[in-house]
């Protein structure tokens, strides 16, 4: 037994290491990218496992598939919405017959600390019909990663994990166990079961079906899943998931109160146990963080006599993450005294970006190019760059999801707006933007396209983008882009009204254009300096 | 015992490093620690805030509940006075002297420097002055986790074995310098 201060996302990394894992793969994306990040400082030491960062979260998705259909362990990891780009094989993968252990890691992001939305993955665990694991510390994290993978082996099924971002990015003692070997290459004998075909699909759906109640049964029996019944019947009664349960513990540990408490660490949910807990109380208390899943569950459509309180009854906020003030309030505690309120208005500080960030030449460049037209319209995308619809640049309009700057504005200019400037980075335009560019190529939409190539993805840390710069032109080239209309700039203060030059011209052109803004990010730069 | 820290600065400033040196001599000493961080777009030269939290018992909550702390240690001075709500009656802001001007509406020096005094317990550090002194101003940190190391339920040893080891690797004299930034800080 030895110790490690892992943060929860790195407790993954090791639990999968520890599991005989041969493969990870990953898209960065805050809360999740420093499991990636460790498992490639890890094997950079060690020489095992193959890590490797992807095109995007489906392309990540269905490299792990395939390291299990050989019989291999893999672990996938994204944040939350990047396991909408990842759908596909996720919700197809729950129908194959899973060979080598498949895990994937999907971090949620209550509270929206660095995401678009809170959207809560154990939906998506429902969806797919397959379990999910949510660890509510740095050392369950890595017993319950451990677990996940045999747990795989032994149903045959892909297992989510759910992380959210205080446990992701909050460091602790972990004990670690003996690391288990890699598994042999092993080909399924019978192709059907990865082959789904409509007549081998129905047969795996029924198949998957068949195994909900395999799934309960370990959802009854898991020690992850724990009842401590307190008191007399008709008292109060607690039910945690995840992190909730630290919260609760918290506060209640704090007071002399006594509640009969559920932890749910494992789904789908321990039935038994909750209709135990429901038999003993005559209120409930749903604490857990992201959406009231559980809650809803219990509530159902129709009367019942037990009180259910959480997010639905208003005894919690329906937004936001849970904190220790929250649960604290939700139990009927007064908030506790701290000092008198200053009298004194606090500017606020919000991110911004880098003082000499190319982006902002990219962006004075763009702002000048645009003056003078009656109306523009300049869409954009998820990165640093997105910073720039703050103040002092606001240079763009729109941040939906990654890649939508590019499909947006083929839309726009197909609707008859002019001018329209699609604004992306280069990693997110890898991502998905390129797609969206093939659109355009194939109708030649009447739009700019600039992509902003810093070398890197930069806001989750400085990972290398998956295509090197000097090959971007060329993509956008063999896409069908024309020549005489793709301009590389070098984005740079000491350019900016030659640029902005460049760029007026290319959103005068009646067509597709494409610029790319070319200089290497700071932070990148300076940590290449370092090493 | 426990001891709960809201640590604050803007991104860039070196607020988890000086974290992790508490921490780690906290662990050192056998106590139980975590720290719950900030990653991702805040720290894009936002402001950022981390917990700390150190006991010999059994830490549930990554979180400070609000009313709890027993500190905030800051590396900026506007940046202290943000989670005054998280301090229990009777616990100390150290904070360094010095403002990181990134935003328009930054206060004037002066007025802000009067409303920090003003709190009960407050102590402001000349950090970077003192960090210039010991001979670098990337000390900077480290003076703050020596104006802090009188209160924290650590010994000064172990914090002085810490700095040594976490800057052993860029040599000597880098070690002397943060070592005297410590004591600079301890006062």
């Amino acid at each position: 037994m030895t110790e490690m201060v892992l943060l929860g996302d790195e407790a993954v990394a090791m639990g999968a290491v520890h599991a005989g894992i041969s493969a990870a793969y990953a898209y960065p994306g805050t809360p999740s990218t420093e499991i990636t990040e460790f498992l490639i400082r890890y094997a950079a030491k060690k020489g095992k496992p193959y890590v490797a960062w992807s095109a995007n979260e489906k392309t990540a998705y269905e490299e792990a598939m395939g390291v299990s259909m050989v019989g291999k362990r893999a672990l996938v990891s994204m944040k939350h919405v990047g396991l909408n780009v990842a759908a596909d094989p996720f919700m197809n993968s729950a129908i194959v017959t899973i060979n080598g252990g498949l895990v994937v890691a999907s971090a949620d992001d209550p509270g929206m600390h660095s995401s678009q939305n809170e959207q809560d993955s154990r939906y998506y665990a429902e969806f797919a019909r397959i379990p999910c694991m949510e660890p509510a510390d740095q050392q369950q994290a890595y017993l319950m990663t451990r677990a996940a993978f045999d747990y795989s082996e032994r149903f045959k099924v892909p297992i989510m994990l759910r992380l959210v971002t205080r446990l992701a990015h909050s460091r602790a003692v972990v004990q670690l166990d003996q690391g288990r070997d890699e598994n042999p290459l092993a080909k399924p004998g019978d192709p059907t079961s990865w082959t789904l075909l409509p007549a081998n699909a129905r047969k795996q759906w029924r198949n998957l079906l068949n195994r909900q109640k395999d799934f309960l049964a370990y959802s009854e029996e898991t020690e992850f899943n724990t009842l401590n019944l307190v008191g007399e019947k008709g008292g109060i009664g607690v039910i945690t998931s995840g992190i909730g349960r630290n919260y609760f513990l918290e506060i209640a540990g704090s007071t002399d109160c006594s509640y009969s408490h559920l932890h749910i660490g494992v789904y789908p949910v321990p039935v038994q146990k909750i209709r135990a807990l429901a038999a003993h109380a005559s209120v409930i208390y749903l604490f857990e963080d992201g959406y009231p899943y559980i809650e809803r569950m219990l509530k159902g459509l129709l009367p019942q006599s037990i009180d259910i309180r959480g997010k639905e009854s208003g005894h919690l906020p329906p937004d936001g993450e849970l904190s220790p003030e929250v649960v604290r309030a939700a139990l009927g505690f007064e908030a506790l005294p701290s000092p008198e309120p200053i009298q004194f208005k606090l500017p606020t500080r919000p991110p911004q970006l880098c003082k000499g960030c190319p982006h902002s030449d990219t962006y004075e460049a763009l702002k000048a190019a645009l003056a003078g037209f009656s109306q523009t319209l300049t869409t954009s995308d998820i990165g640093c760059y997105t910073l720039g619809a703050l103040p002092p640049y606001k240079a763009i309009e729109s941040c939906v999801c990654m890649g939508a700057s590019v499909s947006m504005a083929v839309g726009a200019s197909a609707a008859g707006f002019h001018p329209v400037v699609a604004v992306v980075g280069d990693s997110t335009f890898l991502h998905s933007g390129v797609t969206g560019l093939m659109d355009a190529a194939t109708r030649n939409a009447n739009m700019t396209l600039i992509i902003l190539d810093n070398q890197t993805v930069g806001m989750t840390g400085g990972q290398p983008t998956i295509l090197p710069s000097s090959r971007l032109k060329q993509a956008v080239l063999g896409i069908g882009v024309d020549p005489e209309h793709c301009q590389v700039i070098e984005t740079h203060r000491k350019n900016r009204e030659e640029n902005s030059r460049i760029i007026r011209k290319e959103i005068e052109y009646q067509g597709l254009s494409v610029i790319i803004a070319v200089r290497e990010c700071l932070e990148t730069a300076k940590k290449a300096k370092k090493n | 015992m426990k001891y709960d820290i809201v640590l604050a600065g803007v991104g860039g400033q070196g607020v988890l490093s000086l974290s992790a040196i508490i921490a780690s001599s906290a662990m050192r000493e056998g106590l139980e620690v975590k720290q719950s961080e900030v990653h991702g777009m805040a720290q894009r030269g936002g402001a950022v805030l981390a917990h700390l939290r150190l006991s010999d018992k059994r830490i549930h909550s990554d979180l400070i509940p609000k009313g709890t702390a027993q500190m905030i240690l800051s590396m900026e001075l506007l940046e202290a006075l943000r989670y005054l709500d998280f301090l229990s009656p009777g616990a100390r802001v150290v904070t360094a002297q010095n403002p990181f001007i990134n935003i328009p509406d930054y206060p004037e020096l002066d007025q802000l420097i009067s409303v920090v005094k003003g709190l009960p317990g407050a102590i402001i550090v000349d950090a970077e002055k003192m960090a210039k002194e010991a001979g670098s101003v990337r000390a900077t940190n480290m003076v703050m986790v020596g104006a802090a190391s009188s209160f924290l339920p650590v010994k000064r040893e172990t914090l002085l074995a810490l700095i040594e080891e976490t800057f052993a690797r860029k040599g000597e004299k880098v070690v002397e310098i943060n070592k005297k930034a410590f004591e600079a800080g301890r006062g």
